[in-house]
């Protein structure tokens, strides 16, 4: 068996930062609501449509954030 | 029916002629020996970040799925979103476990989930059970993709009686059929390129433009009843739709990765980064899902299914024809040939993948597996393009012959099977604590209990679990999967205290990364 190299550690803090699109995602009370509306759109489904956005900008800092962990 | 619309037919016809050609031409595209199963079957896994962006984002955004999300919408509300909170949930998923199975796949040359299962645990049946699951759970997806290419055909004004009727649809899977055989994953991932532009022109352009035509979006959404506007809330003793929301969100994101079509379109990323880059680039489909959701209130607030030109698609296709009437409605001649082509060639790149997918399954795990353990990887090759041709013949013939209404059942039971194979697949990734058995044993009563819940509330996704007295509805997927992963849980200590000798797995830790 070889030592485990810094390389194969599996566990990043930064992983919790998925928590957040996870939970506003998954807890409707949360969002199902029509006010506060933007351009007309009740906030239900804005609000769902920018949690994609926070999500993908989200998992973006992990990737970048763990990536450079790595190297 | 309106007569045949000629400038959209004709756009139409002519972007098909196009992806004809690529797909075909797309068997130079990185050359590889498309003798060999791994070359046709997963392109070689030698896809980069922005191939994989594509290809798994045509892949898992159907044309079916750009169809029935917005008929959901249009027929019952805000319930549709769950779309967005699904395909939100997926990419951490995504990110966190799937480099897992690329690391040990590429290690091992494992091409399904079939292979990793048979290495994992040495258990041929366990193996056998998460295939046939597979191939079973695909089967009516790819004939749902047909039911897409068939509405838009239809809005088209092709449309006929008897067999001259599905004529269009023969053509289109005989050119489908024929560029998968001769180039294998790299048709769909080439065509897929071409798709996702057309696609993400038609969704900008709906959400811009036929809002302009209607006013804004404040009246577009006045339009919608109040009762479809939002879930509604939960009566007392319950957690109503909150809970069937988020259950449905939740459990179609953890059925989403174990289709077989999904991990095929990931073992052929070139690399675990390019699958991590890729869930963070993603959700640009998912932004696009949710704005093309809000396509189907847009066709509730122009009122498309009381104008009398439009009678007859809705009859004969009902809420499918919401989408395809709005842009006929809203939009010119020539860019409806644009936007059904994107709905036509988008059925045709799913379809591509999942019957290759299928037909890996097939002769990986049950051909070679049972039948010719010692044949030639050639031999393995050519068996899998044949398998190809079988898969989707047997969805052609079935979407022709069978109520479309049979095959979103089974769509949604195949939902149900497929989450079934979780425990086995996605917990194996990350420990060999399982005993095999008992995991066929939570498979089987996942699987069978699944079944009957689903028939029990007529085909709904929907099972009013009752505990204490308090009401829980939910996706019956999830409920299952659940009882799935106790019996795997209570069943193995029993099993480990009987069995002799350590458990096989020709997998090691270090497999697993980078």
């Amino acid at each position: 068996m070889k030592a485990p190299t810094p390389k194969l550690r599996e566990w990043s803090w930064w992983y919790l930062l998925f928590l957040v699109q996870f939970v506003a995602a998954l807890w409707p009370p949360f969002y199902n609501k029509a006010e506060p509306n933007w351009i007309g759109i009740p906030f239900f489904y804005w609000f769902q449509l920018l949690l994609v956005v926070i999500g993908a900008v989200l998992t973006a800092i992990v990737y970048f954030a763990t990536e450079s962990d790595r190297n | 029916m309106a007569a045949i619309n000629w400038t959209a037919l004709i756009i139409f016809v002519l972007l098909f002629g196009f992806i004809t050609w690529l797909g075909f031409a797309a068997a130079h595209w990185r050359k590889g020996d498309l003798d060999l199963l791994h070359e046709w079957g997963l392109g070689g896994r030698r896809f980069g970040t922005v191939v994989t962006w594509f290809l798994v984002g045509g892949d898992l955004y159907t044309a079916y799925t750009f169809i029935a999300v917005p008929a959901l919408a249009f027929g019952a509300g805000a319930i549709a979103f769950f779309a967005v909170p699904y395909t939100i949930v997926i990419y951490p998923i995504l990110f966190l476990v799937f480099p897992r199975i690329w690391n040990v796949a590429h290690k091992h040359g494992y091409i399904t989930a079939g292979d990793f299962v048979r290495g994992r645990y040495g258990n041929r049946w366990l193996a056998l059970a998460i295939t046939i699951t597979g191939i079973v759970a695909t089967m009516p997806y790819i004939a749902l993709q047909l039911v897409g290419l068939q509405v838009v055909i239809g809005a088209m004004g092709i449309y006929g009686e008897g067999w001259v009727g599905d004529l269009p649809l023969i053509i289109a899977f005989v050119i489908l059929a024929a560029f998968t055989y001769s180039s294998g994953l790299r048709a769909p991932a080439a065509i897929a390129i071409v798709k996702d532009a057309l696609i993400y022109l038609t969704a900008f352009a709906a959400v811009i433009v036929v809002p302009i035509e209607l006013g804004g979006y404040g009246k577009i959404f006045a339009a919608v009843p109040q009762a479809k506007l939002l879930l509604a809330a939960p009566p007392a003793g319950s957690w109503g739709s909150y809970g069937a929301y988020a259950t449905l969100a939740l459990g179609s994101a953890l059925a989403l990765f174990l289709y077989p079509h999904s991990l095929t379109g990931i073992l052929s990323a070139s690399s675990g980064h390019a699958i991590r880059r890729n869930a963070a680039l993603l959700p640009g489909y998912s932004l696009m899902l949710g704005l093309l959701a809000l396509v189907g209130f847009m066709a509730l607030a122009a009122g498309v299914d009381k104008l009398p030109e439009f009678a007859g698609g809705f009859a004969a296709f009902k809420n499918n024809f919401a989408v395809p009437a709005l842009f006929l409605h809203a939009f010119p001649s020539w860019f409806v040939g644009i936007a059904f082509a994107a709905v036509g060639i988008g059925a045709l790149v799913p379809a591509a993948i999942m019957s290759i997918a299928a037909a890996n399954l097939y002769t990986r795990n049950i051909h070679r597996e049972f039948f010719r353990p010692d044949c030639t990887p050639q031999a393995e090759a050519q068996m899998a393009k044949w398998a190809s041709l079988v898969v989707k013949l047997g969805a052609l013939v079935f979407i022709i012959l069978v109520p479309t209404q049979y095959a979103i059942y089974l769509q949604l039971l195949g939902g149900v099977w497929i989450v079934q194979t979780l425990p086995t697949v996605i917990l194996g990734l990350y420990t060999r604590w399982f005993d095999d058995w008992a995991l066929l044993i939570g498979w089987a009563v996942g699987t069978a209990l699944g079944t009957w819940m689903a028939v029990a509330v007529n085909f709904g996704a929907i099972y009013p679990v009752t505990i204490g007295g308090f009401s829980l509805p939910g996706y019956t997927a999830l409920y299952t999967v659940i009882l799935n992963l106790i019996v795997a849980v209570v069943l193995t200590p029993i099993f480990r205290a009987l069995a002799r000798g350590e458990p096989a797995d020709e997998t090691v830790a270090a497999d697993y990364h980078a």
